[in-house]
């Protein structure tokens, strides 16, 4: 195995960035309230409908960060 | 027939005509030799970014979870979000976990799940209760997709009594299965274009127009109740609906993508780059399912559940007719007619797909296993085409004579059976320490217990687990794959020196990567 290999099946610290989404989004005390609204929305919606446009942002970022 | 929405109803079967036509023409679409199952069963793996985002998109945001999610917001409140986080936690697993099997499948030819484990650990037997567990899983998920159809052909107000009653149903079953054996998975990759574009739409259309129409998203959640507003605070020595939240989260992104449905999906992607592109891309989906979540609350607001109009559609659908009575009383009749269009074909893509993938699994992994071990490329196809027909009929009957309720409460057994495959093929994908006989323990006993647990709460999907004076409850599903990594983990070893034969793995250590 070369050692182009080995690096492109290995671990990459970009990786965490994937345990950050997870966190948040499985931690109910984070975000089950109701203030501060936006635009009469609950901070427990609006928070994880933006919640999925920053993982989609993380995610491209491990994207473009990391090799196939 | 004295209510039927005529406007509505012409151009939902104009729409629906049209995607017919389409299912049945995609048989050229990037033309390949249909009797080989590759081919057939999975597109020829020939599809892009675009097509595999719509394909993907359109198979895991089925019109079941359009109807039913806001209908449990409507119904129990906050709880239902937890699609939200769900959808969330499923795409950094496709970016890590399912590349690597897509690379795995790619370079081996792998078609299933099945396939993969049994060349990985090399034991037909584990690999033959991956496929049950796949198989009878879907069933009943095809079945949901069903009552999605039927739910809209109600409330465009086609009725009858008996079979007359059904004939829509029937027709709409007749096409898919007849354009599914003739086309195969490029059937539903091209319909899936149109029913997204539908989708969204509708989903635009729906979060713009109505709070509007209802004074504001201020005026709306005021008139939800505010129990339902935010999940209920835990009180002392338990999690509560926290805990409850998170692992139905949790055990539903993990269960999700190891249903064949979504694998089938995954491995019709032309490269890996593609399924990394996707897990960028997909969350677009995940945001509407979150809007459309909120239609749950719409319904509350404009409080059409108390109009005499749709009081007979409440009656017989129940929670799942509130998007649909929302959309005939906030919508002229020939956008009601789009946005049932755009439901009724959503059920298509996904019940094609489902059927497919369980028709490459019986295919592959019973058929070619156990019945006829050298069979030709053509057989091999046409088996699965077979079985394809012989898996929606199974669901047809299912829909006709089981009533609706135990579809959904099977289909709710089905994520706790599905989890279970996770070691062997989650796992499997990083490592072959397990020894196939500790896996096809651990994965007996967590479908028995997680079964077991089921029953005893009646067919709740969270079991209240409790330690000593604390109480956990939480997703059933989650609770059962520990305890059955855990009897993995600790057979193995003892497997290992029983001298069980461990069969080889034909997989190598760089089948899991690009070159």
């Amino acid at each position: 195995m070369s050692q182009t290999e080995q690096k492109r099946g290995a671990w990459s610290w970009w990786y965490l960035l994937f345990a950050v989404q997870f966190l948040v989004a499985l931690w109910p005390p984070l975000y089950n309230r109701v203030e501060p609204n936006l635009f009469g929305i609950p901070f427990f919606y609006w928070f994880q409908l933006a919640w999925i446009l920053v993982c989609a942002v993380l995610t491209a970022t491990v994207y473009w960060a990391t090799d196939d | 027939m004295a209510d039927v929405n005529w406007v509505a109803l012409s151009v939902f079967l104009a729409l629906f005509g049209f995607v017919s036509w389409l299912g049945f023409a995609a048989a050229r679409w990037r033309r390949g030799d249909l009797d080989q199952l590759h081919e057939w069963g999975l597109g020829g793996r020939r599809f892009g970014t675009v097509v595999t985002w719509f394909l993907v998109g359109g198979d895991l945001y089925t019109a079941y979870t359009f109807i039913a999610v806001p209908a449990l917001a409507f119904g129990a409140g906050a709880i239902a979000f937890f699609a939200v986080p769900y959808t969330v936690v499923i795409y950094p697993l496709l970016f890590l976990v399912f590349r690597r099997l897509w690379y795995v499948c790619h370079r081996r030819g792998y078609i299933t799940a099945g396939d993969f484990v049994r060349g990985r650990f090399g034991n037909r037997w584990l690999a033959l209760a991956i496929t049950l567990t796949g198989i009878v899983a879907t069933m009943p998920y095809i079945a949901l997709q069903l009552v999605g159809i039927q739910v809209v052909i109600g409330a465009l107000g086609v009725s009858g009594s008996g079979l007359l009653g059904e004939l829509p149903l029937l027709i709409a079953f007749l096409v898919l299965a007849a354009f599914t054996y003739s086309s195969g998975l490029r059937a539903p990759a091209s319909i899936a274009i149109v029913k997204d574009v539908l989708i969204y739409i509708t989903a635009i259309a729906a979060i713009i127009v109505i709070p509007a129409e209802l004074g504001g998203f201020g005026k709306i959640f005021a008139a939800v109740p505010a129990q339902k507003l935010l999940l209920a605070v835990p009180g002392e020595h338990t999690t509560g609906a926290y805990g409850s939240y998170a692992t139905l989260a949790l055990g539903s992104a993990l269960a999700l993508f190891l249903y064949p449905h979504s694998l089938t999906a995954i491995l019709s992607a032309s490269s890996g780059s593609a399924i990394r592109r996707n897990a960028a891309l997909l969350p677009g989906y995940s945001f509407m399912l979150g809007l459309l979540a909120l239609l749950g609350f719409f319904v509350i607001a404009a409080g059409v559940h108390d109009l005499p109009a749709y009081a007979a559609g409440f009656k017989t659908f129940g929670n799942n007719f509130a998007v649909p009575a929302l959309l005939l009383q906030s919508f002229p009749s020939w956008f009601v007619g789009i946005a049932f269009a755009a439901i009724g074909i959503g059920a298509l893509v996904p019940a094609a797909i489902m059927s497919i993938a369980a028709a490459n699994l019986y295919t592959r992994n019973i058929h070619r296993e156990f019945i006829n071990r050298n069979p030709t490329d053509k057989e091999e196809a046409q088996n699965a085409k077979w079985a394809s027909l012989l898996v929606k009929f199974g669901a047809l009957v299912f829909i006709l004579l089981v009533p609706t309720k135990y579809a959904i409460q099977l289909q709710l057994l089905g994520g706790i059976w599905m989890i279970q495959t996770l070691p062997a093929v989650m796992l499997g994908a990083y490592t072959r320490w397990f020894n196939a006989w500790a896996l096809l323990i651990g994965w007996a006993v967590g479908t028995l217990v997680g079964t077991w647990m089921a029953i005893a709460t009646n067919l709740q999907n969270t079991y209240p687990l409790s330690v000593g004076s604390y109480t956990f409850p939480g997703y059933t599903a989650v609770y059962t794959v520990a305890l059955n990594l855990v009897l993995a983990a600790v057979l193995t070893p003892i497997c290992n020196r029983l001298a069980a034969s461990t069969g080889a793995d034909e997989t190598l250590a760089n089948d899991y990567f690009s070159h």
